[in-house]
């Protein structure tokens, strides 16, 4: 067993763990934040993306005791409140961007740094962005209309 | 689909890495990204019992430009890092425009340049850059180190020149003429998957508007990065007109490569793609380097 010490949405958590426990594991079953989804296991779907420092990175290819002393966000970090959605949240709710919301955590950690460093993104650039999140069920057309309403509003806040 | 145990380690010097490779030789893998050996992790397809982490190990990311203005890449270099360095850009952009194509952002933000290069997987971008650019692969041990020429490092499937105990730590693309123009393109049935069949290449040409040097080189069609040596010959010391690239390319997708059928491409079609690929990077790579000498 070895000690991890991790910030998880701007909380602390210390835990005993074997080394081979991957993130995506640690994350659901020892921190019990589910929101983070678990797919293929192989790197394949993207439904277990999270932000590590910052970066969007696939936990089930990590193992939990290399991020010790890192910052993660995951999907549950995004809404500021219970009451209120993060704005790309938002604009999935509006645009009707997911069915079965099973591929979406991930989707939304992918979008949430794509969109810092790319806030007026065209069409091909939001598909290639999106290009490692599988989505059995939307056919992708209304996360692309989700995504362009979520920067449509960013840029017209900071404007 | 979870590992199976192993012991962790996680050195903060290179030092420290050498000597723990050295200590638990056959029974160790070295972590890099982790984008290739952690599913085959996963999938029990490989069962180390000691795992040496290289992450800490600071000293192995960087970029840095040579006096003869080629590049040195340490091994740890984030594929992502690698995909946004202006000096990428500038000094080696045929190295630039193909980190896009390496599997998706999430991948490339931890992937590294020196994990896809050992990997060797037949379908990887890296190493038919590496072989295409004349790169040169640092491999040290704790007893010293070694320089090895692209075109010997990649021996065959997942295979390559490196032995239980040693570590690549640096790649180096060496600089090629002024007057060089590149391209690669690949074919994959998904954006950001596997590549059916790709293809670089690099035409430098003389101030005759001639081609004074070539270079083909083609992605997943053999165990290694395959490249069409008689092809990129037929080039040389010629002005490449559509009737030469095609005989050239008939030289390199009927006799150069080693495609082998599986579910997704027949071999017909695959020689089929490498014709097309080459012939549509060479005229690619032509355009540029004609740019090049036609703005000075």
């Amino acid at each position: 067993m070895q000690s991890v010490t991790v910030t998880v949405n701007g909380q602390q958590y210390q835990r005993q763990i074997e080394p081979r426990l991957l993130l995506s594991d640690f994350i659901r079953h020892e921190l019990r934040l589910t929101g983070t989804h678990v797919g293929c296991e192989h790197g394949v779907c993207g439904a277990c993306t999270i932000l590590l420092d910052g970066n969007a990175v696939r936990s089930c290819l990590l193992f939990a005791v290399q991020v010790e002393g890192c910052e993660i966000t995951t999907v549950e970090g995004l809404a500021p409140d219970p009451e209120v959605l993060h704005p790309l949240q938002q604009a999935f709710w509006e645009a009707h961007g997911l069915q079965c919301g099973f591929c979406t955590a991930g989707i939304l950690m992918t979008l949430i740094p794509f969109l810092e460093e790319n806030p007026n993104p065209d069409e091909p650039q939001i598909r290639a962005a999106i290009s490692g999140n599988l989505c059995r069920c939307t056919g992708y057309q209304h996360i692309v209309d989700a995504v362009k309403i979520a920067a449509e509003k960013t840029r017209a806040e900071h404007a | 689909m979870k590992p199976a145990p192993f012991s962790y380690f996680a050195p903060e010097s290179l030092n420290a890495a050498l000597e723990l490779a050295a200590e638990h030789g056959y029974d160790a893998k070295l972590l890099a990204g982790g984008q290739s050996l952690v599913p085959a992790m996963n999938f029990r397809l490989v069962q180390p019992t000691v795992l040496i982490d290289l992450n800490q190990v600071d000293e192995l990311a960087y970029v840095r430009e040579t006096e003869q203005r080629g590049l040195r890449i340490g091994a740890m270099t984030r594929q992502r890092s690698v995909e946004c360095d202006p000096l990428v850009a500038e000094v080696c952009p045929l190295l630039a425009e193909v980190m896009p194509h390496i599997a998706h952002p999430q991948i490339r933000n931890r992937g590294t340049i020196g994990g896809s290069l050992v990997h060797s997987d037949p379908a990887a971008e890296l190493p038919v850059v590496a072989v295409a650019l004349d790169a040169t692969l640092t491999v040290r041990s704790n007893s010293g180190q070694r320089r090895v020429p692209a075109l010997d490092f990649f021996q065959s499937l997942f295979t390559v020149d490196v032995a239980a105990g040693e570590m690549l730590v640096e790649v180096e693309f060496p600089p090629w003429s002024a007057r060089t123009g590149y391209a690669f393109q690949e074919v994959a049935r998904r954006h950001g998957d596997y590549a059916l069949v790709g293809a670089a290449a690099l035409v430098t040409l003389g101030e005759d508007g001639l081609c004074e040097r070539a270079r083909l080189v083609f992605l997943n069609v053999g165990d290694v990065p395959m490249e069409a040596r008689h092809a990129a010959g037929m080039l040389r010391g010629q002005r490449l007109t559509e009737e030469l690239i095609e005989e050239a390319l008939n030289v390199a997708a009927e006799e150069e490569i080693d495609p082998v059928a599986d579910i997704h491409a027949t071999v017909a079609y695959q020689r089929h793609l490498a014709r097309v690929l080459g012939r549509r990077c060479l005229q690619e790579a032509e355009a540029r380097a004609q740019q090049i000498v036609e703005g000075r």
